[in-house]
This record gives C-alpha cells, structure tokens and sequence, in this order.
C-alpha cells in the first residue's frame, strides 16, 4: 500500500484482517473503475459494517471483490437495500447466509440487469427467510432457513434458466411444500429434489417442448411429409457441454425448450431445427470418414448443411427468412489469422455468404466458392458427395498454417439449429479410444427384471397454491389376482330372491329408448303439430305438407361404465349391525352389479384400487369392457382384498383415462367407497379431498359422469364437497347388495 | 322451351381430366351403365357430371339428397288441390320420362329405404314402377342414373348397402396432381401459375394432415375460392388464412401449423 489514497482508505475500513490487508489494493483500484467519489465512500463504509460484523473477514473479503462488478453490471444505487438484507440476515439466525449471498451476487446482478429487479430478488430472499426460519413456541426465531443457502447457491444457475416471475413460483412452492421438513427442504432448494427439478422445468422460461410437441409432429406430417419420434434431451443441466440436436434410428433429438432469440419464437426455432434434419433425412448420404481430417470433415459438413438449407428455401421460400435470422452473422476481419485459427470462422462466413445474398463479404475466394456452389446445385439437388469434394478443394485452397494452433475462433460460428451431423459418417475402423458400454448379458438381465407395468405419473391439484404438483403420483395397474371363481356363485345364489326381483326390471328396461322420426309421409301415428299445419295451409288454398306422420325407431343404449372399487384397509371392518364384513358386502354388490350389467349388455369394466403414499398407487383390473361376467372374472372378484390407504384422485384419472377411449354417448365412471380420500404422507385431510374434486372436474370436461355411493354415513360433508350432486350415501351397509344394481338401473334409465 | 331443354347445360364447363374417365365414361354412358362417383369433398365429382351431360348433350337433373328424403321426393306424389288431387313427377321421374342423366348427389345422405326405389331403375328391368299411380315407366332410352358419394367423411353408421353398391359402375376421384391442381387453378380463377403452385403446397400440407385432427384435406374447390380471393387483390397470406385454413379446423395446433406452412410457402 503505497499510494497515499489507498493508505487513507485503508484506514477509513479500519480493519485488522490480513487476508483483507493482500488483496485490499487491487480491489481499490478495480472500484475505482467503476465507482465515483461517494459510491466510492458508501462501498468502503459497507466493507468496514462488514468487518465488524464478528463474522470473521470473509463476507468483507468477499463483498471487497465481488461488489464493483455489481456496480459494472447495474450501478452503486443498489447497495443500500444489499445492506439492509444483510443487516436483515445478520439479526436473524442466518447470518451464516450472508456470505454465500454475497458470493453470489455478481453473477446475480449479471443476470437480472437492473437495480429493480435486483430488489425483487432481494425480496424474494426476504419472504424466504421470514417464512422458513424456524421458531419455538412461535416467539423467537431460533433455527435458521434450511433454504436460504442453498438458494442463494443456486441462484445463478436459477436465474439462467427462470425469469424472476419463475424463480418466485419455484420458491413459493418449495416453501409451500417443504416448510415443516427441514432436510427435504434444504434439498428441494439445492436441486436435489424431483420434484424441484419438476417444477423448474414447469417454470422455466421460452418454448417448452411439452407443450408444442404436437405441434411439431403436425409440422413434421404437413410441411414434409416425415414422421418420427421427437424426443426432448434436457438443457437445463448439463452445464458442461450443451448438447446439439440430432438425429439417430430412434428418434429426432430435441432440446426441451427454445427461447425466443433474435426475434425468433421458440416454437420456430424448434420448426427450423426440424426443417434442417428432414432436409439431411431426404438428402444427404454418408460418408466414409476414415480418410479425412477433422478440417476436412468440418468443411464438409459446413458445406452440407448449406446444400440441405439451400434445398429447404427451395421447397418453401418462407424458410430464407427464419434460417437467416438464426443463422449467426460472422464479421469479416473479426478473426486474426496471425494468433488464432480462423478456418470456423471462414466457413461460418461462406455459409453466411451462401445463404444469404446479401452479405456484403468482400474476400474474393470466399465469393469464388459460392458462386461454384450455386453453380453445383443449379440442376438439381446435387449430392454429399459433390459437397464433398468442393469442401475439400475449399481447405487446400484456403488452408493457412494458423489452421492448426489451439487457440479456435468461435464467435458468430454456432449455428444452433443445426444437428450435429453424426449421420454422415461412416467409419470402417473402429477408432482406438473406442469403449463398449453395452454388455450384451446386462441388458438381458435388466429387462428381466421388470415384472409389472411401468407407473404412469398423474399430476396433484394443490390447493393452497391452485397449481398442480407435476407427476406426483405413481399409478401401478396390475392384473388382480385369482381366487375360486366359485364363492361368488355361492354369493349370487345367497341372493337368488334378489336377482329374480332384478331379472324382471331388468327384461322392464330393455326395449330401451324409442327415438321419434318426424315428417314422414308414411308412419305409424299422426304428428298432430305438422297435420294442423297442414290443414292450415289446405284451407288457406296453399299447398299442405302431406309429411304429417311420425314414426319410431328404437335406439340401443350407449353407455360404458366404469365400477371403481375402494379397496382400503377401512374395509375389513365389520359392517354396522351384521357379522359380515364390508369388503364382502362390496363382493356380494359388485358380482350382483356385474352380472346385472352383463345381462343388460352395456359395457362394464371393473377395477380396484388402493394406495401406500404416492408412490405407490395400486390399480388394480378386475374385468375389462369387453370381458364377458365369466369364471376368470368371478375368480378376481372372488380374491378381493382389502389394505392401506384411499388416494382417490390419481385413481379417478386413471380409469378416467380408460373411459375416455371409449366411444360411448354416456360414459359413467361409477366410485364405490367407505370413506373419505386419505393416504398416510398427507397431513391435510383437505389436499386429498380438492385433489379430488379437481380430478372429478376434469373427468367431467371430458365427458366422463362420475357418481359416487358412499358407505360411511358421515360422509355428506365432504362428499358434496368432491362431487357435487352426483353421490348417493348408504347408510345401512347390509343393504349393499341389493342397492348397488338398483343405483345403477335407475341411473341409466 | 321443353322442359328437356330446361335441364341442358348450356355453357361448357371447364373440367380438366385426370385420366381416362372422360373416354370411359362416354363408353358407360353408351352402354346405359349406372355410374357411381367416388370422391372427397371439392375434387370435382360434380363439375365432371356436369361436364359429361355437356360434352354428351343431354339434360342433367340433380338432386342434392338429405336425410329428411323421402321416396316420394324422387318419385313424385299426389298434390292436394281444392277440388281433387294431381300427380307431380319426381326428379327421377321426370329424368326416366325425358331421357335425362339423373345425378343424386351424395346419396348416402339419403335414409336406405330411399335409396331402393332407384333399384328397378339401375339393373336390366330399367322400369321405374309408380305404386301410388299405379305406373310402370320404362326408362327412355337416353336415361341414365349417377350417384356420387363421399366415403370418407360420413359416420360409420352411413355407408350404401352391399345392394346398392353392386349395382354400379364406379369412379374414384382423389385430388388432382400438383402440376394438373395447379392449371386448373390456373385457368379457373385466371391467376399466375407460380402464385397457383404455391396454393397447390399449402393444400397438400393440409391433406398430409388427413387423420391427424382433419376429417378432411383441403380441397381442390377451397384452393379456388383462395385464387379468387388473391386475384381480387386480397394478400395471399390473408386469402390463404380465410380460404384454406379457417373453414376446415377449429384445432389451435392444426391452425399453427398450417399458418406456418402460408408463411413458409408464400416468402
């Protein structure tokens, strides 16, 4: 510390650190460049606040080196309300928070750009804080926010991905979802978490694959004719290395998401990167890349992909715009051919040039090549191969010794809605560095081990936060189990009375629905509406409609019906006033019901279900719509068994989405249940219960009418609640047999 | 004028042939045959009867068929007047008396137990009986019947009887080609052929959306309305938009893409 200036800096922080004292002077004279004389004053005076905070010298280090790039990226004005949040941290128990605060800072500033958003960061902060930071009693804050470092980690890394609105949402709901389980919520904040990357990926901004998928398989069909599967590969984290779209035998790679950029919208960029594949896919044959250098076979593919863009404007002149658009525009002279290898650039540049017909290059080789290119594909397509010549004669002929240094110009030159061409080479000789990952035995004994079918992941309406909870449940669906078909014969026959008395409603219901055919000249009764017109008309010295009859024509009933089948542990329970239990009243009612419905010949599909938390949701099918009321089917019936919990909105959408592929004019999903939905992971009896109604609500924008009969007679409190008119509670459980087929009839009436 | 005369085509209609329908018809025609048209909806099944009756000199009576139809709207029946009843023929009546070619567009659209009255008509007999009157008309020897019928879009539960069906010769019309779509919308509407050929694009990534969310394709007749709409003046983009893609789909998906696919076309 020579300078006189600095000295007297020095000492207005008043600071006794000596990891400070080393690296004070640099840090002066960097904020110095950034800052004038009082931003100047008020960096040093926060950097001694820091010092005395009894923290050790680490935020004042850390804060020295970090802020004036803060100040680059958004101004000084930003440090008084830095100051508050830390003052903030410091009373509260997180004040081992504000050094990763502040580390993280500058890459946060970076990122948001102006002192406003700054604050609505810091504001998210502070709402995380107060709401997380633990309390005994609810009068002192004694625990710190599991969340609070972890976030602030992992805020640079957010904000890339998430507009501020987002990275709101993605803590709204962590702190919604995890407030009362520290350890889950440090890891939801740190990314560790599923379901946090879920949301992140729900939040995140731009063009979401999910979303336009079958927009872009439309695309694929209409435009070119192609068809293939689009499968999505993530960009959020793979830092590293982003990954290129391409293309292989099982599928069209894509990113997950597409910003817009360069005035370019996201579901156009994906259109481009299609474009460009279905362009290779129609013209480009592989090469044998053996004998060619990385150049060569760099140039190669630069001219290539020219060729199949040139081809795709060709097809569609509407495509020039978007690809030149997308298609970076290298500055002529941008790269120094004395220190740095400049071959990317030069081809950049001639696709540029190729392309684009007003690109204003002045380099005369690089116009010479052009003008051979057009020349090439005047006639017709050309070929890879005459591609691969001409890229050839283009590296000798423009080669330089540069070409070869390490230090690789790469501004302007990644053209991101191009593949990465690994279709168009062949290679004879396996590279040395070759690894195979793939043991044949291993994959044998992989497949081996599934033995049910995969889960399917249904979503979770949330309540408080009116969202859904992405893929939260995990529905297994299994074929039931088989016991003696012949106890539910046994049962039928206990209800022998029973039946007959449902056997002579049901030949009453079967000549079913007559549809009247109205203005016919010839039918079985008079339409008296369309004779008095008539007649009117005849007295009036008109013309009558002699069409004045009506005729009938009966209508078979088109219904498909779904029987869900509360299996919970609840059942084994002893049904009020009787010595049998309700698991067997429910087998006595389903065989009635289904052998009701059989001889009535509506479609019936019958299934099970029960759930261990929700990740592990049991479906269970015991008779499909087009199975017969047979001895397999009574046999499943027969083996019913009750355990563990209701989670009854994962269970609806499942069989709503079986009902749904039927072809029906009614489809009736009909819920037989002891109580209300409950599972053991769900503290708040109300989540299960909206989740519910919300699953019943979308069953019913699809069409699907569900009715439930309850068993618990203290159910019309919430059962109203979940859905709506539609229930029916029985009160005397013994009554089941007999109400369950008569529910059903006077339904469907 | 005769009522013959009423039913001629008096102008030639511009039809531009796809194949060799034009030579075999004219032989069906020779040998009295029942024709039936097969098609989607706007390709030109109508415009080649139309044609035909010109290009043969014959009158041409059409009924478009609903389902309301009954028999006696082909046949005829007995007017009420106030003093006794008069008999009015049917178009198919009036076409078996006069000699005409009878076109009964989209039939399926008819109920079944109408579509059997025109069977004596279409088998070696060529009578037409009229029970109400009492009649037995043979059918002039100039009489021919034609039906059209779109197989594709109607429900599953519309499609001619196995009777009907065998009772006909039949044509299968598709869209036209890209080079032969685009003269005719050519020299339909009067517009440039480029201009023509970028419609024919839009309309064919449309019908490559046939089964994918469209019931139907684009048809040949929206292609028109587009040219005519560009050729008084509108934007090609615009005309497209209102023409081809507003009519056939109410699906946001379907909308983008082939709005994308006018962008992409019309640079």
């Amino acid at each position: 510390m020579t300078h006189p200036q600095v000295q007297a800096y020095w000492t207005a922080v008043d600071c006794g650190f000596e990891q400070v004292a080393d690296v004070f002077e640099e840090c002066v004279y960097e904020a110095l460049t950034a800052m004038r004389r009082p931003e100047m004053e008020a960096y040093l005076e926060a950097a001694r606040y820091l010092g005395k905070l009894g923290r050790g010298a680490e935020p004042m280090l850390v804060f020295l080196e970090e802020w004036p790039s803060v100040v680059h990226a958004i101004g000084g004005n930003a440090l008084p309300p830095v100051i508050d949040l830390v003052r903030a941290l410091q009373k509260s128990p997180n004040s081992r928070a504000i050094t990763p605060f502040l580390q993280t800072l500058a890459a946060v500033a970076r990122r948001l750009q102006s002192p406003g958003q700054l604050q609505r960061y810091l504001d998210i902060a502070r709402d995380l804080m107060t709401r997380t930071t633990g309390s005994i009693h609810g009068h002192h804050s004694t625990f710190p926010s599991p969340g609070l470092i972890p976030l602030f980690e992992q805020s640079p890394f957010l904000l890339n991905l998430l507009s501020l609105g987002g990275l709101k949402n993605w803590v709204e709901y962590g702190i919604l979802n995890y407030s009362r389980h520290p350890e889950r919520q440090q890891e939801y904040f740190a990314l560790e978490l599923a379901d946090s990357r879920a949301v992140l990926q729900r939040e995140r901004r731009g063009t979401l694959f999910a979303d336009v998928e079958r927009q872009l398989d439309l695309y694929l069909r209409a435009l070119w004719r192609d068809a293939d599967q689009l499968v999505p590969y993530s960009t959020a984290f793979d830092e590293m290395r982003k990954p290129v779209p391409y293309f292989d035998k099982l599928g069209m790679r894509v990113p997950d998401v597409f910003e817009a950029e360069r005035g370019i919208a996201g579901i156009d960029r994906y259109r481009a990167v299609l474009a460009h594949m279905v362009g290779h896919r129609r013209w480009s044959t592989a090469q044998i890349a053996d004998n060619w250098s990385p150049f060569q076979r760099m140039a190669v593919e630069f001219f290539e992909d020219c060729r199949v863009d040139t081809l795709l404007i060709r097809e569609y002149p509407g495509l020039r715009r978007l690809l030149l658009a997308l298609h970076p525009k290298p500055v002529e002279g941008a790269c120094d051919p004395e220190t740095t290898s400049c071959l990317r650039h030069r081809l950049a540049m001639l696709s540029r040039a190729i392309l684009d017909p007003g690109h204003g290059y002045r380099d005369a080789s690089l116009k010479a090549f052009v003008a051979r290119f057009h020349a090439l594909l005047q006639d017709g397509p050309a070929s890879t191969a005459d591609m691969a010549s001409l890229a050839l004669d283009y590296v000798a002929k423009t080669r330089r010794q540069s070409d070869q240094l390490a230090r690789v110009h790469f501004d302007d030159t990644v053209i991101d809605y191009r593949d990465d061409n690994r279709h168009l080479w062949r290679y004879i000789e396996d590279s040395d560095d070759e690894e195979f990952f793939d043991d044949p035995g291993k994959t044998l004994a992989k497949e081996s081990e599934i033995t049910g079918l995969p889960p399917r992941h249904y979503p979770e309406w949330d309540h408080t936060t009116r969202t859904y909870r992405p893929d939260w449940a995990s529905v297994y669906e299994a074929l039931h189990p088989s016991g003696d078909a012949a106890d539910v014969d046994r049962l039928l026959q206990k209800h022998a009375a029973l039946a007959k008395q449902l056997k002579r409603l049901l030949d009453l219901l079967k000549p079913q629905e007559k549809v009247r055919i109205r203005y016919q000249e010839e039918g079985s009764e008079l339409d008296l509406d369309v004779a008095l017109r008539a007649l009117i008309d005849f007295k009036a010295g008109s013309q009558p409609d002699p069409r004045i009859n009506m005729s009938h024509r009966t209508d078979g009933r088109n219904i498909a019906v779904l029987l869900l089948v509360d299996q919970s542990e609840s059942l084994n329970e002893k049904a009020a006033g009787g010595q049998q239990t309700v698991l067997e009243l429910s087998q006595e009612a389903v065989s009635l019901l289904a052998w009701a419905i059989d001889r009535l010949g509506d479609p019936l599909a019958i299934a099970g279900f029960h759930s261990n938390t929700r990740h592990e949701v049991r479906y269970q099918h015991i008779k499909g719509f087009s199975e017969r009321w047979d001895d397999t089917v009574k046999a499943r019936v027969a083996a019913m068994q009750a355990g563990w919990s209701t989670r009854m909105g994962a269970a609806l959408r499942h069989a709503g989405h079986y009902l749904s592929a039927r072809k029906a004019d009614k489809r009736i999903l009909l819920l037989l249940t002891d109580g209300e939905p409950a599972d053991i992971d769900v503290a708040d009896p109300a989540h299960l219960r909206a989740d519910a109604r919300k699953a019943v609500d979308e069953l019913d924008a699809q069409g699907i009418t569900t009715f439930c009969l309850s068993l618990d007679p203290g159910a019309d409190d919430y059962v109203r609640e979940i859905f709506g008119h539609r229930w029916r509670v029985l009160d005397h459980v013994a009554q089941l047999p007999e109400k369950l087929p008569l529910l059903y009839l006077s339904l469907t009436r | 004028m005769s009522i013959k005369d009423q039913y001629l085509v008096k102008q030639e209609p511009f039809y531009q042939a796809q194949g060799r329908e034009i030579a075999l018809y004219e032989a069906a025609y020779a040998a009295k045959l029942p024709v039936m048209v097969k098609g989607p909806t706007g390709c030109g099944k109508s415009r080649f009867v139309e044609y035909m009756a010109w290009k043969l000199q014959k009158p041409l009576v059409t009924v478009a068929c609903n389902e309301d139809m009954t028999a006696s709207d082909l046949v005829g029946r007995y007017l009420l007047e106030a003093n006794g009843t008069r008999w009015l023929d049917g178009p198919l009546t009036v076409a078996a008396r006069i000699g005409a070619i009878c076109y009964l567009d989209e039939i399926v659209e008819a109920r079944q137990d109408t579509t059997v009255v025109i069977h004596p008509l279409t088998d070696h007999r060529r009578v037409l009986p009229l029970d109400k009157k009492g009649e037995l008309i043979e059918a002039h020897p100039d009489f021919q019947l034609v039906i059209s019928y779109n197989p594709g879009y109607q429900s599953l539960m519309k499609d001619l009887k196995q009777s009907t069906k065998q009772r006909f010769t039949a044509f299968d019309f598709d869209y036209p080609a890209a080079e032969l779509e685009t003269a005719i919308i050519a020299r339909e509407t009067g517009l440039a052929e480029g201009m023509a050929a970028k419609l024919v694009k839009v309309g064919q990534a449309g019908r490559n959306l046939k089964g994918h969310g469209l019931d139907e394709g684009i048809s040949t007749r929206l292609l028109v309305y587009a040219a005519t709409l560009i050729k008084r003046g509108v934007d090609a983009g615009d005309a497209c938009r209102m023409a081809l893609v507003r009519p056939i789909t109410d699906d946001a998906d379907i909308r983008a893409t082939l709005d994308h696919a006018i962008d992409a076309t019309f640079a």
